[in-house]
């Protein structure tokens, strides 16, 4: 054996280990105990009441519903429900439930526990963030004045099928039933702990709560009884919260910490990406995410669309994305890139200042007018609109900045005549599933544009709602790409009324210890926000 | 002395009815809707009624502030909006680890203003003296967040003396505690100092000088016991400025204590919990006020209570 090929044998063999190495580091392995931390301490594990980013997951990671997501992804696949049929009339669902799921008390699971878990979340009682979610079901308008507290079209079937009957065909309708308000929960438990269910979560899930010291830690354990085999790997996570979010990254680079639950603050982030040390234990990924800008289009001088067009075309949005360091990419309409219609062909309003000044002349203020903007008082929100205020004032626009307390931005938008302008940061919207339809109702649609609503540009066009509806309405597997481009026609033919000013996209970035593994997208799920718990592992 | 105590209480409960007046007037001006936080994004006009129905936000104010001061008489601080839990069970939760931080906090305040004060009286006028003034006049205007930062960086991640944040052993709190001691030191060794300057020129002293007592005893036994009379309704009024400071170094340094909570309850416009707060701050404060007034004339016998 000559010595090149004796070198060249060693050198496959160093390669061959370190493959083998790299093979037996990509697998998951079981065990091990994680810290995960958080600022603020949690609100709530209801599934029923819990609606934030923060436990979001962490009540998934407790409850299953009928239908959950594949990991990382937005694809929908069953969770409780073995198999769905769809009538013929697109209105009634019917789900075989997996035999044999036991919740965290040991009792099974059954097809009544799904009829009292959906009639629970709509019972105004409750007082269920996520009750209209249920709208679409037979009888939830009864149940939600207060008139009878059962779901007429919710039935058992038998101990293992529940079917459920809804006033129209609806697409979205698996979607809601994959939401956390859709979680199964034992009654017994609930009625044990009444309005303290919340801090003693009973559910089916891959882990379940076995300490909450308030104000310091949760532990959660693996739910050794867990119907899906193989998950979860980690044995325990321990929430650690009150954790100042800076304090948790010097934490996360000594290991003593393996998520940094509140990610890094933005006036930060950039030291941190050109950190060395940080740069393999950051993960980013796309959420379902668009930052606007509202146009009151009830408020004169706004309720003129060559107005409206101006301030679409005087935001430089590059600039804005510079001010997030980068973390976001501009948007052109309100669909983020990763919603189904979205229309990448549509090119929205250009960056042109002169253009904007002379629409602006054309619409009879060419020597502007003063206005307001609404803005979250937290970083960066407000250096976001003092960009937004200097674009807005090279047109001749003398924009005053309202920065506020989160609830008093939303309550201001939720007044007609009451802000003009509203710069989303901090609030909205980030998409409740992965369907078109929910960035439509709420945020651009006539049932939003009500007092107390999300519609803060107050833009209602009943043409475009009659035909989100018609799309709603396309609920057959096969219907489903013609639906998705005539939800696109109903955003961009929205835009040309211009009713917002889409910023940006923004991204997520999660930091995790060099010792967790799985995959990035785990740690930046769009679905199981922020980190999908039941699926990550320790090296 | 009863009659005094009797009097001070009937204040205390005056001063208490004010502060829960005030703080609930405050926060029903705050133009934040609780009922459609509760209700959540996606409610309908009717749920966001219905909701506030539920919570009685559809009374007038009157009738809300009074039915609250009538829960408040049973114990009842009412259920957290956002952790639908009870207020008395959170605030019980934190007791306990604000209770420790103000006992140390004060502690290291006390020693650290006692004793700088103590010295610059004893080196007047010598730069030493405008040095540790200079010192004292930082620490009671430095920002608390932005000085609990610093000490953090410096003591636990450069140096590694101290744990990065966090509750449950001595060596936790110690940083937390020398932070709010440095920052509220200040006060005391201000006040120390001229009393002392004042007390060192009383002829009790030159008396003991010139009996040939040893300048070491002088000072300990019959200038400072003296001088640091002062010092005792003074904690009593600094707990409520302390109590501010709680809330910074708390939230900075992860301790799990009432500052905390309130500053957690604040940003997410908690009211029940923000009232809940304050209401027991109002009442420690009150408390240590009184107590700290009641110490004075068993430390120096010249002050009568019931006369001033």
């Amino acid at each position: 054996m000559t010595l090149k090929t004796r070198k060249s044998l060693f050198t496959s063999a160093i390669a061959s280990l370190m493959f083998a190495a790299y093979v037996q580091a990509a697998e998951p392995k079981n065990g091990g105990d994680i810290i995960v931390t958080y600022q603020n301490d949690v609100a709530t594990l209801d599934p029923a009441i819990g609606y934030d980013w923060q436990n979001w997951s962490m009540i998934k990671s407790l409850f299953d519903g009928l239908m959950d997501y594949d990991p990382g992804t937005t694809e929908l696949r069953l969770d409780l429900a073995e198999s769905y049929k769809l009538s013929e009339d697109g209105k009634t669902y019917t789900f075989k439930l997996r035999p044999g799921v036991k919740f965290h008390n040991g009792r099974e699971m059954k097809a009544a526990d799904v009829k009292y878990s959906l009639e629970r979340t709509s019972n105004p009682n409750t007082k269920s963030p996520g009750a209209g979610f249920f709208s679409p079901i037979v009888g939830y308008d009864a149940v939600s004045q207060g008139e009878t507290t059962e779901l007429e079209g919710v039935k058992v079937v038998d101990d293992y099928t529940v079917s459920i009957e809804l006033t129209a065909p609806n697409a979205t309708f698996l979607h809601v039933m994959g939401l956390n308000f859709a979680s199964i929960v034992p009654k017994e438990e609930v009625e044990k702990y009444g309005e303290d269910f919340g801090k003693n979560p009973v559910g089916t899930g891959a882990y379940e709560l076995t300490d909450w010291t308030l104000g310091q830690k949760l532990v959660f354990e693996k739910n050794p009884e867990y119907f899906r085999s193989g998950v979860p790997y980690i044995d325990t996570i321990t929430f650690e919260v009150g954790q100042e979010p800076l304090v948790a990254l010097q934490r996360l680079e000594r290991d003593e910490v393996d998520i940094a639950g509140d990610g890094i603050p933005p006036a930060k982030y950039l030291q941190f990406k050109n950190d060395p040390r940080f740069q393999d234990l950051m993960v980013t990924g796309d959420q379902l995410h668009t930052g606007y800008l509202t146009l009151n289009v009830t408020m004169p001088p706004l309720d003129n669309l060559k107005v409206r067009k101006a301030i679409n075309m005087a935001i430089n949005k590059d600039r804005i994305v510079r001010i997030i360091n980068g973390r976001a990419t501009p948007a052109n309409q309100p669909l983020p890139p990763a919603m189904p219609g979205y229309d990448s062909d549509y090119e929205g309003y250009k960056f042109d200042p002169e253009g904007a000044k002379a629409l602006l002349a054309e619409a009879g203020f060419a020597d502007g007018f003063e206005t307001e903007l609404f803005v979250m008082n937290t970083d960066p929100q407000p250096r976001i609109a003092q960009a937004m205020q200097q674009d807005l004032a090279n047109i001749g626009i003398t924009a005053n900045i309202k920065s506020l307390a989160q609830a008093n931005v939303i309550a201001a938008g939720g007044v007609q005549d009451q802000a003009p302008m509203v710069w989303s940061g901090g609030m909205a919207w980030i998409a409740d599933f992965p369907d078109p339809s929910n960035f439509w109702g709420p945020i651009l649609g006539c049932d939003g544009a009500v007092p107390g609503g999300w519609n803060w540009a107050w833009y209602c066009n009943e043409e475009l709602d009659a035909k989100g509806a018609k799309a709603d309405a396309m609920a057959a597997a096969d219907q489903q790409e013609a639906r998705s481009e005539l939800w696109g026609e109903v955003f961009t033919q929205a835009m040309a009324d211009a009713p917002w000013v889409p910023i940006f996209n923004e991204q997520r970035v999660t930091v995790h210890s060099k010792r967790m593994g799985g995959e990035d997208a785990l740690y930046v799920d769009p679905v199981h926000v922020p980190v999908n718990y039941d699926y990550i592992w320790v090296k | 002395m009863t009659i005094y105590i009797l009097r001070r209480l009937a204040y205390a409960i005056l001063i208490l009815l004010g502060v829960s007046f005030i703080t609930y007037l405050l926060l029903y001006l705050i133009p934040a809707d609780p009922a459609r936080q509760l209700a959540g994004r996606s409610a309908t006009p009717e749920t966001i009624a219905n909701i506030r129905a539920q919570l009685g936000l559809d009374l007038p104010f009157y009738q809300q502030y009074f039915q609250y001061l009538m829960n408040l008489l049973q114990g009842d601080l009412g259920r957290s909006y956002i952790q639908r839990t009870e207020v008395s069970a959170l605030i019980g939760s934190r007791l306990s680890a604000s209770s420790q931080l103000l006992v140390w906090g004060i502690g290291f305040e006390l020693l650290i203003g006692i004793s700088l004060g103590v010295l610059a009286a004893l080196k007047r006028n010598t730069a030493l003296d405008r040095g540790l003034m200079a010192f004292s006049f930082v620490g009671v205007s430095s920002p608390h967040f932005i000085a609990s930062m610093l000490f953090l960086y410096l003591f636990a991640v450069h140096l590694e003396w101290f744990p990065l944040g966090g509750y449950g052993t001595t060596h936790h709190i110690l940083l937390p505690a020398i932070t709010l001691g440095i920052l509220g030191s200040g006060w005391y060794s201000r006040m120390v100092r001229s009393s002392m300057i004042e007390a060192l020129q009383q002829d009790f002293i030159r008396t003991a000088h010139s009996k040939g007592l040893t300048r070491v005893r002088v000072i300990f036994r019959h200038v400072l016991p003296n001088a640091i009379i002062p010092v005792i309704p003074m904690v009593g009024i600094d707990i409520g400025i302390f109590i501010g400071g709680l809330v910074v170094v708390e939230s900075v340094f992860g301790w799990p204590g009432l500052g905390q909570l309130a500053w957690q309850a604040i940003q997410r416009v908690d009211i029940p919990v923000i009232v809940g707060v304050t209401m027991v701050s109002a009442v420690v404060i009150v408390l240590a006020n009184l107590i700290a007034d009641l110490l004075v004339p068993l430390v120096d016998p010249r002050i009568n209570l019931e006369k001033s």
